[in-house]
């Protein structure tokens, strides 16, 4: 079949045509960016924090009425308040381990800083940025990190300082991202990085494998692997503590923790969110992507389903218009599928001016969201695939119609119009 | 007339279900997403204090330097030295400093157990400059400030847990070990975004519980109960060492009523940078900026970009669906053809053609409206999967809501009639007599 009779047909019904292909074209820009907008955020969502993440929950509690910790006196007796507590935690029959810890990923409360490789080096070239994990002894076992190379921490190794004293940090564990950076010969174990500029050394005896840092934003992105943990208790008004429960016994660890700690000591607040599971904490950091891949993905399909009926419903329309033509048609040979390839071929033609005008317009919202908000490139892999889609699309939506037309009788063209 | 082509339209919504179903559902989703995301961006891009938004102005002073700052910009917050300072120079005609505190309530009464009362470490100026309403007594005064003085402020709501909601001014309160005094209670006043505090704050948090003489949380050495910003190598060890750092921690606001005043008091914020580099203090030349109100939200991205992104996309959605009533019409219109052409032959205007399936359309906008406003409504209480849970339960289906989602149904439909109508009124009558 020549395209020249299409074509010339397409030209008497240039305002639909026009629409058609509009509508195509947009649907192809949104649709495009949008499953490249679910796509980006589903894979933000389910990278793995390093953690051991079933069975594990944060407790976060305030002291009432407890010393400032500015003044060694009151240092000393926030730290027994916190051993006594990490204690108490440790002997519930549902415990399998405690660390404190003034934060856990995803939390999106950070100490940051930055580690270098010589002293006294400023905020500028050659530093890494990192977060800060001040916890003990039972931290790997508790968060569930793997270790890579060297040891973990020892009881021996555990300090305690004011949760504002700029304390030396003789020894530090750091992820292997962070390793990788600061040391890309390999070899961390036993060498010297220096904190936050200060002159005295820290020896890395440790590398584990992954941990995030808490910023879930896109503060945090930069340096998202590179946590640093630290042996040190923090003794401040308020205190975090990390607990692995039994496998499977996360709930009824959790139940029995406010018991437990107001019995330690009542003078304290626990509200209801000072017991919270990590699921919550990872749902409550994602909120927002999760919504936006939801949100993204209903918006696609009403989208899809909208242009779909819209083709639908014109050529229909034109359908109807051109019955006796059709009939003409048919009466002087045209077989029933001749008929249907015209109408698909039209289809064809309609949608491929759309989504040619659909890539540049996809690309162009690309663009401008990339200007204005943190977005990358999309790949052309995600445009192609749409432009496939938009014409499988197309095609189905117009299959129904052009049977129908297809099904028009040759005795049509002896009536009467 | 316009009533008869009402009826006309009605009639035609009928006669084509299906095709009718598929404008008025385009219609509604349009209507739907864009104006449930439009209630969110309206709730969290708003002026919290509009009668007084461009006379209050938060100053920065760059204490990092060059080499430290925010690219070029100066920290978000003061620190203690050149919040002091400011307060001290007294240059603008109210002016407030604050950092937010964390305190509890002590048990007493019927409560065993401590309460939270998390709030602001504020000076006087603080409640007359913002115009913090009160259920009973009031702020207290600048002696108050140089007292020292134990006075709070409490919220209705701790007013309620605490004292059964009954006029507790004078009362006693102790809160973490500390006695102080109620001297106010505040009716419920949380402006959104919370532009007061940007530092700590994301802008949509619950509200405050409590308000404390600046002056006396400094002497109680509390700690700031919100973010610290430090920069290069800490070395500080106590309190006092902590204050004369270079941590930033406190917000300051003043209010300035005309742009003379303005003018004068950046003025006097370069001079003060420009002697402090002169003392020694910095070395780099003077960093300052006053930021009014709406500048100071913008500057501190206040809208959250789901916000901007989930517009942006709703708007292009309904476009689309616009796109495809403009075809569908045109569709319904055109079938129409021979019934045109015998009324044109009968004597009706093509401008009462014109009206004719403009009103038509506009039925089709009122049904795509009702559609949109029970999408709306099931929406808005959905948006809680998409935004933090303090920012969802700003978006609220209210009256002006209502109306804006019928008032955009119907204008974009007939304007996407426009072009049917048009051609349905352009048909050649004797064209169509002749061919039937």
């Amino acid at each position: 079949m020549t395209l020249h009779p299409i074509l010339a047909a397409l030209r008497k019904h240039k305002a639909g045509v026009v629409l058609i292909s509009l509508q195509i074209a947009l649907t192809l820009a949104i649709v495009c960016n949008a499953v490249f907008i679910i796509g980006q955020r589903v894979e933000r969502v389910n990278r793995p924090t390093g953690l051991d993440e079933n069975d594990l929950f944060l407790v976060s509690q305030q002291w009432v009425g407890a010393p400032g910790g500015d003044d060694p006196a009151g240092v000393e007796k926030l730290d027994v308040m916190q051993r006594e507590d990490l204690t108490a935690l440790r002997n519930l029959p549902d415990v399998a381990s405690v660390a404190p810890s003034n934060s856990i990923p995803l939390l999106n409360s950070s100490w940051t800083g930055a580690l270098s490789l010589k002293s006294d080096q400023k905020f500028e070239k050659g530093i890494t940025r990192t977060a800060y994990y001040f916890t003990d002894e039972h931290a790997l076992a508790t968060l569930g990190l793997r270790l890579v190379a060297g040891r973990a921490f020892t009881a021996a190794d555990v300090q305690h300082q004011g949760a504002r004293d700029q304390r030396n940090r003789p020894i530090v564990i750091v992820t292997q991202a962070l390793a990788d950076k600061l040391f890309p010969q390999g070899g961390a174990v036993g060498k010297v990085v220096y904190t936050d500029g200060s002159s005295a050394p820290s020896t890395v005896i440790g590398v584990v494998a992954r941990l995030q840092t808490p910023a879930s934003g896109s503060f945090g992105n930069d340096f998202a692997w590179n946590s640093t943990l630290v042996p040190t208790r923090l003794d401040a008004n308020f205190a975090r503590y990390v607990v692995r429960a039994k496998p499977g016994r996360r709930d009824a660890a959790m139940h029995a923790v406010p018991a437990t700690l107001y019995a330690v000591n009542p003078m304290r607040v626990l509200d209801d969110d000072s017991v919270k599971s990590f699921a919550d904490i990872r749902a409550s950091a994602y909120r927002a992507d999760v919504g936006m891949a939801i949100l993204m993905g209903v918006v696609c399909l009403i989208l899809l389903c909208v242009t779909a009926a819209g083709i639908v419903g014109l050529t229909s329309f034109w359908v109807g218009q051109r019955h006796r033509q059709i009939g003409v048609r048919r009466a002087l040979g045209a077989r029933k599928v001749d008929i249907l390839h015209y109408f698909q071929i039209e289809n064809l033609l309609i949608a491929g001016a759309g989504v040619l005008v659909g890539v540049l317009l996809a690309i162009g919202l690309n663009m401008w969201l990339m200007s204005h908000y943190e977005m990358a490139r999309i790949p052309l892999l995600y445009v192609l695939t749409g432009v496939l889609v938009m014409l499988a699309i197309g095609q189905a939506a117009v299959f129904v119609p052009a049977r129908r037309a297809s099904n028009v009788p040759p005795v049509v063209a002896t009536r009467a119009a | 007339m316009l009533a008869y082509y009402f009826q006309l339209g009605l009639r035609s919504l009928r006669r084509n279900p299906a095709l009718t179903a598929l404008m008025v559902m385009a219609i509604g989703f349009g209507v739907a997403a864009s104006m449930i995301t439009y209630s969110v961006f309206r709730a969290v891009s708003g002026n919290p204090i509009p009668g007084k938004s461009a006379q209050l102005f938060t100053p920065q002073i760059d204490s990092w330097g060059p080499q430290q700052n925010l690219k070029g910009e100066p920290a978000e917050a003061l620190g203690y030295i050149d919040a002091m300072a400011l307060m001290r120079a007294h240059e603008a005609k109210r002016q407030t400093l604050l950092y937010p505190v964390q305190l509890s309530v002590m048990p007493g009464g019927n409560r065993d157990l401590p309460l939270n009362a998390n709030g602001y470490a504020v000076t006087a100026d603080f409640f007359t400059m913002f115009e913090v309403p009160f259920r009973y007594g009031s702020g207290w005064g600048a002696q108050d400030d140089d007292t020292r003085a134990s006075d709070v402020v409490i919220s209705s709501e701790l007013n309620q847990k605490l004292f059964a909601g009954a006029n507790s001014v004078g009362r006693a309160l102790n809160l973490g070990g500390h006695d102080y005094r109620v001297v106010g209670v505040a009716s419920h006043w949380n402006p959104r975004p919370r532009f007061y505090d940007l530092f700590t704050t994301s802008g949509f948090a619950d509200e405050p519980d409590i308000y404390m003489v600046f002056n006396r949380a400094l002497d109680l050495q509390m700690r700031t109960g919100g973010r610290n910003s430090c920069r290069g190598s800490l070395a500080y060890t106590t309190w006092q060492g902590y204050l004369q750092s270079n941590c930033v921690w406190i917000t300051p606001w003043v209010e300035l009523d005309s742009p003379a005043e303005v003018a004068s008091y950046r003025s006097f914020l370069t001079h003060y940078a420009a002697d402090q580099r002169l003392a020694g203090r910095f070395d780099w030349a003077a960093n300052v900026r006053l930021r009014d109100v709406m500048q100071w939200l913008d500057y501190e991205h206040v809208v959250p970009p789901e916000s901007r992104i989930s517009l942006a996309v709703a708007l292009g959605f309904f476009l689309i669906c616009l796109v495809n009533t403009i075809g569908l019409l045109l569709a319904k219109f055109m079938r129409r053809a021979g019934e045109i052409g015998v009324r044109r032959a009968l004597g009706a205007t093509r401008g009462e053609i014109y009206t004719q399936y403009l009103v038509e359309a506009a039925t089709v906008g009122l049904a795509g409206g009702v559609l949109g406003l029970l999408l709306t409504a099931t929406g808005v209480s959905g948006v809680g999967i998409l935004f933090q849970p303090e920012i969802a339960k700003l978006a609220q289906l209210d009256f002006s809501l209502v109306g804006l989602t019928f008032v955009v149904a119907i204008v974009a439909t007939v304007l996407a009639a426009f072009y049917p109508a048009w051609r349905a009124a352009h048909v050649q009558p004797a064209w169509q007599l002749k061919s039937s």
